[in-house]
C-alpha cells in the first residue's frame, strides 16, 4: 500500500501532499520534512529506495523517489508494493502530468494544485494503484475537462491557464524563475 | 498562445498564489495568508450567499493555504455543500477538500455520507467515482457502516462501467483493510475471484490487489484464484508484446498486472494440480529467459518494468522453495544483477538475495558470491545499497565463512555510517556468537567490537559476553588475559572497563600467578580509569574491588584505604557512598569464610534468548530478522557450541529479557551474587535480628485506593507498585460473578513461592460465597499470572472482601492486601418500567426505613452524559422521562442473591448552581438501600 505522496521542490517547499493514511496537520508537516532531508542530501546517481524515515513507519516502508529537475516526487510504500513497479508508476504520472499540462513545470503545480489532484485521483486511490495505463488516464482527465467545460466554469485546457498566469505580466513573479530551465524533462514516448 | 479572458480560471487563486509566492519573508507570508483566511472566513460567515463558484475558489484557496503547512479549521461545511452541487467542478473540487482535510472521525461523516449516497445511485458513472473514492479515501468506520453492503454489488454488477468498477475494487479492498468485519465477502467470492477473467486489464489490476489482500486473510476461501491467476499470467507472458496494446508499457506487456498476479500467488504454496503447476513453471521459465535477451528499449523504463516483473518472479520461486533447478537460476541471475551498472538493481538483488541465502537448495549458491558483496560493502557509494550488503553478509553467513565476514565487518564498522553502526554491531557480535570456531576468537572479536565502536556497543552485547565467559570455563583464563592486555591502552572505551572490571573481579585469579598481572598490577590497572568513569562504571568497579579483597587477600589494605578515603565514603552520589561504606564494613567484620560464600564466583547464567538478537529484533521489528538456524534448516554439524548458542534462539521466555545480569533495575551494578537485592544479604551480615516475616502474619494494611473506581465500572487496574500490577476483569449475571485477576510482574526476576488468598471477614462468609482456583507458585519476570475467581452472592452484604498475595522477590517476603471491589451492586439486573410503574412503585416503598437519602457536594464536574453512563455502569436500568423535572435521574434495578431479590428504585437530583447532589434510594430492604446509597454517592 502507498502510505504517502510527497512532491516538493529542490528547497523543500511542498508542491503536493497526499496521505493515504491519517495523520495530524503537524505530524504531516514534519514528515515531509524529515523525507525532504533524507532524500535532497542524497546524490542524483544513487538508487532510488531508502528506508523509510522514522516518522512514517519504521523498516517495513520503503521511501521511493525520483527527481525531476526542480522537483521530489517521493511515494511511501510498505513492503507489498514492487519497487521498481512503483518506481514506473511515478514514471506514468509524470509523463501523465506532462501531457496534461503540455511541458509540464513547476509552476503549473504551483497554481493548479487541485489538478494535479485530480490527475493523481486517477492513478492512485486510497493509497492503491488504480490505473497504470497513460492513455486510459489522460482519456479520464479529458471528460473531466469536457465537463467543466461544459459548465463554464473554471477551465479551458490547463495549458492555457498556465499561459494565462505566464502572461498575466503579474510584477510580482520573481524575474529569476526560468521556465525554461524548470521544464521535466520527460523521454518522449518511441513510437511503435 | 489564445488570449484568456479574466472570467476564465480562477484569477483571484492565481494573485493569491503570486502574493505568497512573491512574500520576501516567513512573516511576511504568515501576514498574507492571515489576511486572506479572514477574508474567506467573513465570506463564509457572510449573509450573502455565495454562489458556486466563489466557494470553489475559497476552498482551493483553503487547500493552498494548507499545502503551505498551515492548520485549516473552517470551510469544511461549505466543502460538504459544494458535495451536494449539480456542477460537476464543484462536486469535485468538494470531494477533494474533504479526503485531503477531513480525518476519519469527523463528525461531518454523516453529512458526506448522505452526499455519496446520492452520488453512488446517480448512475452517473464520474460521480460515482467521485463518490468511491472519497470513501477510500477518508476510510472510516461510519463510511464502512453505510456503504459495505453496496460495494460489492456495484462490483460485480453486470452493468457497471469498467472504471467504477475499478474503483470499486479498491475502495472494498481499504474498507476490509480499515473494518474488515464490516465487509462480508461469502456470497460474492466466487464472482470477485472470477473478475480475474475481465476483459478490461484495469479492472483486473485492480481485482488482483483485493483478491491478494482477502486472499491472505483468508486463503481457503479464494483458492479458486490461483488457477485463473497463472491462466491470466501464461497469457500475458507469452503475448506479443503489441497484443495488450495499452497495457504495454515500453515492450513490456502489462507489467503492473503481472507483478500483482505474482504476489496474489505468493499466498499460497505451488500448486497442487500438476497441469496448472506446469503451466506456473513455465511462466517462471519464460520470465527468466526473457532477462538473459537482449533489451528491445535503450529506455530505462523498459528495463525497469521487465525487471518489476523479474523480480517479482524470483520472489515467488524463493516463496515455493520447491524446485532446485528455478532456485539456482533464479540465484545465478540475481549474481549478474550484483554487477549491474544500474543502483537500483544491485539495491534489489542484494535485497532479495538475503532471503534467496535461507533456502537451503540456494544457501551454497548465494554463498559463491561472497567476494562480490564485501566488494559492495567496500565501493558502494550509496548507504542504502551498503546497508543491504550487510543484511546479505549476515543472511549468508555460516560457520565456513564466519571468520572473513565478521572480519570485512569490522573492517567496514571503521568507516560505517553512523546511522548503521549500532546494527552492524549488534550483527557481527551475533555472529561472531552464533558461529565461533572457538570461544577465544569469539573474545578477540567483541573487544575489537569495543574498542571500533565502543558508543555503539549496547549493553546487550557486553552483557552477553559476560555471560558467556561465565558460563564457559575454558575461555575464562584467556579472556581475563585478553582484557587485562586490552585494559593497557592508554585511551581506552568504558565498555571496555565494565567488561574488563566484570571479569578481572570474577577471574583475575586465573591470571595473576603472571608478576606482570599480579593481583597489585590489576587492582591499580582498573583504579587508574576509576575516575574517568561515569557513576555506574564505577559502582561497578566498586564491586569489583570487593571481590578482589575476597580473590586476593594480600591486597585488601591496599583496597580498604581506597574505599575509606573521602572521595569514596562522602561521595556524593548514594549508590557509590552506599557501596564504598557496606563494602568496607563487610571486608572488616566478615570472615573469611563469609566473604567467601558472599562474594564467590557469579554461577553460570541460565539459557535464553540471546539479548542481542531480541535487541536486533526489536530495531528491526518482528520477521525482519531471519532466523538463520531455524530458516535455513541446516544442520551444523560442529555440535560443540549448541548449548550456547542456537539453543538459545530458539527457546524464548515470556518476555526476552535484556537485562541479562539483572543489572538494569538499579543502575548502579553489583556482581554480589544474587544481586536483585544486594542489601538483602548484607543486611544479614550486619543485624542479627532479621527476620523475615513469616507466612501467615497478620495481614499488614489493607489497599483501597482503587476500590471506589470499580463500583461503576468492571475492569481497570487494581493495584500497582513498583514490583507487581494488579489488574482486574469480571463480569457478573444475576447472582453469580466472574472475576479474572491478572498479577503483573513488574520486575526481571522470578517471583517465587507465590500465592493468593481471598479473605472474607466475619459475616460476610455467610453472605458471599467466593471459589479462588490455585495459581502457580512461580511468576516469571514481566510476565503475567491470570487467576480466576467464582463468586456467588448469597444474600445481601456490606463488607467487601480482602485479596491477599505472598511471594517472595530477591530473598524478601512480599505481603500484599488489597479490597476487593465486589460490591452488593454488581448483582443488579435493569429494570425497564414506564412512568406510571415507577410511581406507583415508588409510593409502595414509602416506609421510612425503606428509604434513605443522602444530600453531598459534588466531587467532580456535573457532566450529564458522565453521570448518566456512571447510573448505567452501577447496575441499574436509566429510566427516560420519569421524572418531570429532566434534569433529575432516574434508576430501577433488582438486586440478584441467592435466598431473595431486592428491588430498587433511586433518583438523582442534581443543583448545578450549589454544585450538589440529592441521591435517594427505595427498596425494600433498610440495609440494601443504605449500603447502595453509600456506594453511589461517593460515585459523584
Amino acid at each position: 500500500m502507498i502510505k504517502a505522496i510527497l512532491i516538493f521542490n529542490n528547497h523543500g517547499k511542498p508542491r503536493l501532499t497526499r496521505f493515504y493514511q491519517y495523520f495530524a496537520e503537524d505530524m504531516q508537516q514534519q514528515i515531509i520534512r524529515e523525507t525532504f532531508h533524507l532524500v535532497s542530501k542524497r546524490d542524483d546517481n544513487v538508487c532510488n529506495f531508502l528506508e523509510g524515515g522514522s516518522l512514517i513507519g519504521g523498516s517495513d516502508y520503503k521511501l521511493i523517489y525520483r527527481h525531476y529537475a526542480t522537483l521530489y516526487f517521493v511515494f511511501c510504500v510498505d513492503s507489498s508494493e514492487s519497487e521498481l513497479g512503483i518506481l514506473d508508476l511515478i514514471q506514468v504520472f509524470v509523463e501523465t502530468l506532462d501531457k496534461c499540462f503540455e511541458n509540464v513545470c513547476e509552476l503549473d503545480l504551483i497554481f493548479h494544485v487541485d489538478k494535479v489532484h485530480y490527475i493523481l485521483q486517477e492513478v492512485v486511490m486510497g493509497g492503491m494503484v488504480l490505473e497504470t495505463n497513460m492513455n486510459e488516464i489522460v482519456a479520464q482527465v479529458e471528460v473531466q475537462s469536457r465537463m467543466e467545460k461544459s459548465e463554464g466554469g473554471l477551465s479551458a485546457a490547463p495549458a492555457r491557464a498556465v499561459s494565462a498566469v505566464k502572461n498575466m505580466n503579474l510584477p510580482e513573479i520573481p524575474r529569476n524563475i526560468n521556465i525554461g530551465d524548470i521544464n521535466i524533462k520527460v523521454p518522449s514516448l518511441s513510437p511503435f | 498562445m489564445p488570449a484568456v479572458s479574466k472570467g476564465d480560471g480562477m484569477r483571484g487563486l492565481a494573485v493569491f498564489i503570486s502574493d505568497i509566492r512573491n512574500c520576501k519573508s516567513k512573516e511576511a507570508e504568515i501576514k498574507r495568508i492571515n489576511k486572506e483566511l479572514a477574508n474567506i472566513r467573513s465570506k463564509f460567515k457572510g449573509d450573502k450567499a455565495l454562489d458556486g463558484y466563489s466557494k470553489k475558489k475559497y476552498v482551493c484557496k483553503l487547500l493552498f493555504i494548507f499545502l503551505l503547512g498551515h492548520d485549516i479549521d473552517f470551510g469544511h461545511m461549505e466543502a460538504v455543500n459544494l458535495l451536494s452541487s449539480n456542477k460537476y467542478t464543484e462536486k469535485q473540487i468538494g470531494y477533494l477538500f474533504i479526503s485531503v482535510l477531513v480525518n476519519s472521525n469527523s463528525d461531518l461523516i454523516r453529512l458526506i455520507n448522505n452526499a455519496i449516497k446520492n452520488d453512488l445511485s446517480s448512475r452517473n458513472p464520474t460521480f460515482m467515482n467521485l463518490a468511491l473514492h472519497c470513501i477510500a479515501n477518508v476510510g472510516s468506520r461510519e463510511m464502512a457502516e453505510a456503504f459495505a453492503a453496496d460495494i460489492p454489488r456495484i462490483l460485480v454488477a453486470g452493468d457497471t462501467m469498467d472504471s467504477v468498477k475499478q474503483s470499486a475494487a479498491l475502495c472494498l479492498l481499504r474498507l476490509n483493510r480499515t473494518s474488515p468485519d464490516l465487509v462480508p465477502m461469502g456470497e460474492w467470492t466466487s464472482r470477485v475471484v472470477h473478475l480475474l477473467n475481465d476483459q478490461h486489464l484495469g479492472v483486473v489490476t485492480a481485482a488482483t490487489s483485493l483478491i491478494t489482500t482477502l486472499a491472505q486473510k483468508n486463503p481457503e476461501e479464494f483458492k479458486t484464484s490461483v488457477s485463473l491467476a497463472v491462466a491470466r499470467l501464461s497469457r500475458i507472458v507469452t503475448s506479443a508484446s503489441t497484443d495488450l496494446q495499452d497495457y504495454t508499457y515500453y515492450f513490456v506487456p502489462a507489467p503492473w498486472l503481472s507483478v500483482k498476479l505474482l504476489r496474489l500467488l505468493q499466498c499460497y504454496p505451488p500448486p497442487e494440480d500438476a497441469a496448472i503447476r506446469g503451466r506456473l513453471s513455465e511462466c517462471l521459465e519464460t520470465i527468466l529467459n526473457k532477462a538473459q535477451e537482449p533489451p528491445k528499449s535503450k529506455k530505462v523504463q523498459h528495463s525497469n518494468a521487465k525487471n518489476a516483473v523479474l523480480f517479482e518472479a524470483i520472489s515467488l520461486i524463493i516463496h515455493h522453495d520447491s524446485e532446485p533447478t528455478l532456485l539456482v537460476r533464479a540465484c545465478n541471475q540475481l549474481g549478474q544483477f550484483l554487477q549491474h551498472r544500474e543502483t537500483n538493481l544491485r539495491y534489489l538483488a542484494l535485497e532479495s538475495m538475503c532471503t534467496l541465502a535461507s533456502s537451503e537448495f540456494s544457501h551454497e549458491a548465494v554463498k559463491t558470491h561472497i567476494e562480490t558483496v564485501i566488494n559492495a560493502l567496500k565501493t558502494e557509494r550509496d548507504v542504502s545499497v551498503r546497508q543491504r550488503a550487510v543484511d546479505l553478509l549476515y543472511a549468508m553467513c555460516d560457520r565456513s565463512n564466519v571468520q572473513q565476514i565478521v572480519a570485512e565487518m569490522l573492517n567496514y564498522l571503521e568507516t560505517a555510517d553512523y546511522s548503521i553502526r549500532e546494527e552492524i554491531v549488534l550483527k557481527v557480535a551475533i555472529l561472531a556468537e552464533k558461529y565461533a570456531v572457538d570461544y577465544t576468537w569469539y573474545v578477540d572479536t567483541i573487544l575489537n567490537l569495543i574498542r571500533i565502536a565502543g558508543d555503539y556497543v549496547s549493553e546487550e552485547v557486553w552483557y552477553r559476553v559476560i555471560q558467556i565467559v561465565i558460563n564457559r570455563d575454558d575461555v575464562q583464563g584467556y579472556a581475563a588475559k585478553t582484557v587485562f592486555e586490552a585494559l593497557q591502552a592508554p585511551a581506552c572505551h568504558e565498555n571496555l572497563v565494565k567488561v574488563g572490571g566484570y571479569i578481572l573481579g570474577e577471574f583475575g585469579n586465573l591470571i595473576a600467578g603472571d608478576p606482570r598481572s599480579s593481583p597489585l598490577v590489576q587492582f591499580n590497572l582498573l583504579h587508574s580509569k576509576f575516575h574517568l568513569c561515569s557513576v555506574p562504571s564505577r559502582a561497578l568497579l566498586l564491586s569489583t574491588y570487593i571481590k578482589f579483597i575476597n580473590l586476593f587477600p594480600e591486597v585488601k589494605g591496599t583496597i580498604q584505604e581506597v574505599l575509606r578515603s573521602d572521595s569514596q565514603l562522602r561521595n556524593a552520589d548514594v549508590e557509590l557512598q552506599q557501596r564504598a561504606v557496606e563494602y568496607l564494613r563487610l571486608s572488616c567484620i566478615a570472615s573469611t569464610d563469609i566473604l567467601a560464600t558472599v562474594l564467590e564466583e557469579m554461577p553460570p547464567f541460565p539459557e535464553r534468548e540471546s539479548s542481542i538478537l531480541a535487541k536486533l529484533k526489536r530495531k528491526k521489528g518482528p520477521g525482519m530478522v531471519p532466523d538463520i538456524e531455524e530458516g535455513r534448516k541446516d544442520k551444523n554439524v560442529n555440535g560443540g557450541m549448541e548449548p550456547i548458542s542456537t539453543n538459545a534462539t530458539t527457546k524464548s521466555t515470556p518476555s526476552p529479557s535484556t537485562d541479562l545480569l539483572s543489572l538494569g533495575s538499579s543502575p548502579a551494578l553489583s556482581s554480589a551474587p544474587p544481586s536483585s537485592s544486594a542489601g538483602g544479604l548484607l543486611v544479614d551480615v550486619f543485624t542479627e535480628n532479621h527476620a523475615p516475616a513469616a507466612p501467615g502474619v497478620p495481614m499488614g494494611p489493607v489497599a483501597d485506593d482503587n476500590f471506589s473506581r470499580f463500583v461503576c465500572k468492571n475492569n481497570g487496574v487494581l493495584f500497582e507498585n513498583q514490583l507487581v500490577q494488579i489488574g482486574l476483569k469480571s463480569e457478573f449475571r444475576q447472582n453469580l460473578g466472574r472475576m479474572y485477576i491478572f498479577f503483573g510482574n513488574k520486575t526481571s526476576t522470578q517471583f517465587l513461592n507465590f500465592s493468593s488468598s481471598v479473605i472474607c471477614q466475619d459475616s460476610l462468609k455467610t453472605q458471599l460465597s467466593i471459589h479462588i482456583k490455585p495459581a502457580d507458585p512461580t511468576v516469571d519476570g514481566g510476565a503475567q499470572l491470570q487467576q480466576i475467581l467464582n463468586i456467588e452472592c448469597v444474600s445481601d452484604f456490606v463488607e467487601a472482601p480482602v485479596l491477599s498475595i505472598q511471594f517472595r522477590y530477591g530473598g524478601t517476603l512480599q505481603n500484599i492486601a488489597v479490597k476487593l471491589p465486589i460490591t452488593l451492586n454488581k448483582f443488579f439486573q435493569p429494570t425497564e418500567m414506564t412512568s406510571q410503574d415507577f410511581f406507583q412503585r415508588w409510593k409502595q416503598l414509602s416506609s421510612p426505613q425503606q428509604e434513605v437519602q443522602k444530600i453531598f457536594k459534588a466531587k467532580h464536574s456535573m457532566d450529564t452524559e458522565v453521570t448518566k453512563a456512571k447510573i448505567i455502569g452501577f447496575g441499574v436500568a436509566l429510566l427516560d422521562r420519569v421524572d418531570p423535572n429532566p434534569s433529575n435521574f432516574v434508576g430501577a434495578g433488582v438486586i440478584h442473591t441467592k435466598t431473595t431479590q431486592v428491588g430498587c428504585l433511586l433518583r438523582l437530583e442534581p443543583n448545578t448552581q450549589a454544585q450538589m447532589y440529592r441521591l435517594t434510594l427505595r427498596t425494600s430492604r433498610d440495609t440494601v438501600s443504605q449500603r447502595l446509597c453509600e456506594l453511589l454517592s461517593d460515585q459523584f
